[in-house]
């Protein structure tokens, strides 16, 4: 296999404040190859999007990192501050959540869209004009020559998110970071959103690590998923591992929570309790509270540890489910 | 903002929609206390009430005890803050004047409060025409600058203490007007409004029992701020001559009084300016504490941002 | 954007009007016969007479307001009821000074207020930032002319450096003129910077935590030009209102500083007409300086909707 685009390798987040230290990311790991998709899942609060911030180098103030992280082989925590900006703006591109807010209001879209390209390839004037036309052409906006030199509230959400995309791929980065960048958005936006940016993968070669809580675009769009929860990652595995035979309790559980066609609204599962808050994890795994099966009675006061079950198929649990099929847990 | 504006997950609750929960007392309780700066002001303004309301009983001297032999005395044991033109003891004359300043200030923002409430209520519950008309008769009076329109009052009224405590608060109560409608319209569209109304409650009992314990936050905040205005303003116009009359003691009237003589005798000058400062400034602190605790758009910016 | 600018002028239209009649009222208001009262001990039958007749109040009320604001919109105010000139005159001539005072003050502030607000908002949390908090806080708490008060005290009585009070024409001597502006417009502009100060933190605090200054950093830009480029243009749309807005009502609210300084401006022109109680003058200095104020207010939410493209949708 290629050299991964950007791996990272037990990764930790923490924020020290009067009520403790809370451990928002605690020795994460997972790479991502070009032309790969790698989904990041969890619930809001699951450390998923600090991950990502933290691995290039954008984490708030105040927060400290650990771990070792490597854009095209080379280590970030070894860099200047100078460099990493550099390295970031040069070869990873961002996606947000929402193009109502991601967007800089008082900028006409087309020097929003090229400013990565000024920065970093000292793309000036009608060059940095003709690239964001092409740029805001390649991603499917009419007419780009008239909209280059509109402000982002004369676009509708869904081609807010188009700019966006442009704007991050302005710089042909070898990554692509999309952090829930079609919750935003309604389901027919969502589904073109989702088409656009593979499309573009497969034509640009783009690694894409994708952040979300949608198993649905997990499935339509990933190569491999990693399930985060309480900071940690509980299942990794490809997407036919995840889908076809989860490892997890927990995974087992979102899996089952997911909308199916013909299933009424209603009758939904859901996971009872709620995700557990950074700085009060219980003592074994994070899960417990909330865990259907406690399968072991170590699962209490021990951290499972994050085992190989199958090639290329990680999980964070005592329990064992037979691996041929999905055993549902009784209840 | 579209209507698709929902964050990643549904499972969070909102709880900012609900009546306010009795126990938020305690916590602004709390956070004034922790709070340093806003500590200090809370102990300056209670030392001022006492002094303001013993005033003659603890002051040293007469407010108008004349005595030419010590005119323009610098500061000395005996008179810590020195003496006026007239031999009177500046420490006294201060210290009873803090009772006029605290009084102008709280009956005139009260009656600011009352007025400003009033109407932003209507306007803002009735809306319509109402609304409208309330609502460009305050802008006619945001039109005007502060000590400007409360120095036109005092010129049509009279000079005064009554007349100073009417043209101030007449200045301020467009702002709570404001404050007041703008939280009265965010209120009535909430779910419990709503219900309250559907269930045929009357209008005032609407605007007692739901909308005045919603907006009580905005106001706290509002009075605590537009205190230390008042008294800024109470001072300007003594200071013109316009406000508080002799004999009565007031720091704005005694920086008048004592104009011509600040160059050679600075302890005039600087002792009731002094008290001026130190009493607003308490307000201000304690203001912006409270905004601090109460305004929930004023939540910690990093919290903000550490919600991934 | 023309339509905006029409319904904003609409409305300023309807405000004044609202302006005219409170100015009007406070002649009514006072109590007794404000010819009479303002005559005082100078009183005789004919200029009674007289100034009752130029001030139109012998004719009904209603007639008497449709009157004032006839006249008004010509330029006619009334004449003194002292001096018996005309009140557009007498009040033009003291905008220079009064002009001169609320920039020069205003410039000031600017010159203090951006790079603090701005400095203690990128270093938030800073000993910078707790400096300059401070400082705005004791700047909006201090009564202005205290602070003027102990800068005769020291500027003029100690150190003999600047003239405790008075006023130089510009024509007559420019460098008296500015030594005699120092003061006051320091004063009033030490104030005002600290309004500012804490309204432009304030605002680059809250431009800072936009998303799209996250998506700015995702583009690896220095830092310096994340802030030149997307915070502070965002930033500064709000400041440019409240610096204008404080612009506007010093131009009519330095009254006790125009008169500790003995600066012959409005102010200083209105507090004259209170004492002598001349109720034509102080109408046409209120009423001029709030048409002031409502223009310069005007002007600003045209300007902001310039700055904003939001606004501007055409």
């Amino acid at each position: 296999m290629s050299e991964p685009v950007l791996s990272i390798e037990n990764l930790s987040v923490s924020f020290s404040s009067r009520r403790g230290v809370a451990r928002v990311v605690d020795g994460v790991d997972w790479e991502v190859h070009p032309g790969q998709t790698l989904a990041v899942v969890g619930e809001s609060g699951s450390g998923k999007s600090m991950t990502v911030l933290a691995a290039t180098g954008l984490s708030p103030r105040g927060a400290k990192v650990g771990g070792t992280v490597r854009l095209r082989g080379e280590d970030l925590g070894a860099m200047s501050e100078v460099e990493r900006r550099r390295a970031r703006g040069r070869h990873v591109g961002f996606v947000y959540q929402d193009p109502m807010t991601s967007l800089n209001p008082v900028m006409p879209v087309g020097r929003q869209v090229t400013e990565a390209s000024e920065e970093h390839l000292g793309l000036r004037g009608d060059d940095a004009r003709s690239r964001a036309v092409e740029l805001l052409d390649m991603v499917g906006i009419p007419s780009p020559e008239q909209r280059v030199d509109n402000y982002p509230h004369q676009f509708s959400g869904g081609m807010r998110q188009r700019v966006v995309i442009a704007m991050a791929l302005a710089n042909d980065p070898e990554l692509l970071i999309a952090d829930e960048a079609t919750t935003a958005l309604d389901v027919t936006t969502q589904a073109q959103i989702l088409e656009l940016v593979e499309s573009l993968q497969e034509r640009l070669g783009t690694a894409v690590v994708w952040i979300t809580h949608d198993l649905g675009v997990v499935a339509g769009i990933a190569d491999q998923v990693a399930v985060m929860y309480g900071g940690r990652i509980l299942e990794h595995g490809t997407v036919d591992h995840i889908f076809g035979s989860p490892g997890h309790p927990y995974t087992q559980a979102l899996l089952a929570a997911r909308p199916q066609p013909g299933v009424r609204a209603d009758r939904l599962a859901t996971i009872p309790g709620a995700p557990p808050v950074p700085h009060q994890l219980p003592p074994g795994c994070a899960f417990y509270p909330r865990c259907p099966v406690r399968g072991d009675e170590r699962c209490r006061t021990e951290e499972p540890p994050l085992t190989e079950i199958a090639p290329g198929h990680r999980v964070r649990t005592f329990y064992r489910a037979p691996h041929s099929g999905i055993e549902r847990p009784a209840s | 903002m579209s209507s698709h504006d929902l964050g990643p997950t549904a499972a969070e609750t909102d709880h900012s929609h609900g009546e306010p929960l009795p126990a938020d007392r305690n916590r602004v309780w709390t956070a004034l206390r922790s709070n340093i700066p806003a500590a200090v002001g809370m102990v300056i303004l209670a030392v001022l009430v006492v002094v303001g309301v013993l005033g003659d009983l603890i002051a040293p001297y007469g407010v108008n005890e004349v005595n030419v032999d010590q005119m323009l005395q610098a500061p000395t044991w005996s008179h810590p803050f020195g003496t006026d033109e007239l031999g009177r003891d500046v420490l006294s004359r201060v210290m009873v004047a803090a009772r006029v300043s605290l009084m102008v200030g709280a009956v005139s923002v009260g009656l600011a409060l009352l007025a400003g409430v009033t109407l932003g209520l209507v306007a803002g519950y009735y809306g319509g025409i109402v609304d409208n008309v309330l609502m460009r008769c305050m802008d006619v009076l945001f039109a005007f600058p502060v000590l400007l329109l409360a120095v036109a009052i005092v010129a049509v009224l009279g000079p005064g203490l009554v007349t100073a405590m009417v043209a101030i608060g007449v200045v301020y109560a467009p702002i709570f007007a404001r404050v007041t409608r703008a939280s009265v319209l965010s209120v009535r569209e909430q779910v419990f409004v709503q219900a309250a109304v559907s269930v045929g409650a009357s209008d005032g009992r609407i605007m007692r029992r739901h909308v005045l314990p919603n907006i009580a936050a905005p106001l706290i905040v509002q009075t605590s701020l537009s205190l230390a205005f008042a008294i800024l303003s109470e001072a300007a116009l003594s200071f013109l001559g316009l406000g508080i009359q002799p004999p009565k003691p007031s720091w704005g009237r005694m920086l008048y009084d004592g104009r011509g003589f600040v160059q050679d005798a600075w302890w005039l000058g600087l002792f009731p300016g002094l008290a001026i400062f130190v009493t607003v400034l308490a307000f201000n602190v304690v203001g912006d504490a409270l905004r601090d605790v109460l305004d929930p758009r004023q939540l910690s910016q990093d919290e903000a941002r550490r919600a991934s | 954007m023309t339509r905006f600018v029409l319904t904003r002028l609409a409305q300023s239209a309807v405000v004044l009007l609202g302006v005219t009649l409170v100015v009007f009222l406070l002649l009514q208001l006072v109590p007794g016969d404000p010819v009479r009262v303002a005559l005082g001990t100078r009183f005789d039958q004919e200029t009674y007479d007289a100034l009752r007749e130029r001030a139109g109040l012998n004719r009904p009320l209603p007639i008497q307001y449709l009157d004032y604001v006839g006249s008004a919109l010509v330029g006619d105010l009334g004449v003194s009821f002292r001096s018996g000139e005309p009140v557009t005159q007498i009040v033009i001539e003291r905008l220079p000074a009064t002009a001169a005072l609320a920039l020069f003050a205003v410039v000031f502030a600017l010159l203090v207020a951006f790079p603090l607000g701005l400095i203690s908002a990128v270093k938030n949390g800073s000993p910078v930032d707790h400096a300059t908090r401070v400082f705005s806080q004791f700047g909006v708490s201090v009564p202005d002319f205290w602070m003027g008060i102990m800068g005769i005290i020291v500027f003029a009585g100690m150190l003999g450096w600047l003239p405790p009070s008075g006023y130089t024409s510009f024509g007559e001597d420019p460098w008296e003129w500015f030594l005699h502006l120092l003061m006051p417009s320091v004063t009033v502009g030490l104030v005002t910077a600290a309004i500012l100060t804490r309204f432009i933190r304030s605002s680059v605090l809250e431009a800072m935590s936009q998303d799209y200054v996250r998506t700015a950093e995702g583009k690896g830009l220095m830092p310096r030009r994340v802030v030149t480029r997307h915070v502070l243009r965002n930033a500064l749309i709000p400041v440019v209102t409240v610096a204008a807005v404080q612009l506007a009502s010093l131009l009519g609210g330095v009254i006790v500083i125009e008169v500790l300084f003995a600066w012959p401006g409005l102010g200083r022109l209105t507090y004259d007409a209170v004492q002598a109680r001349d109720y034509p003058v102080l109408q046409g200095a209120v009423l001029l300086v709030a048409a002031l104020f409502l223009l310069v207010n005007l002007l600003v939410d045209v300007l902001y909707a310039k700055l904003d493209p939001r606004i501007s949708v055409t």
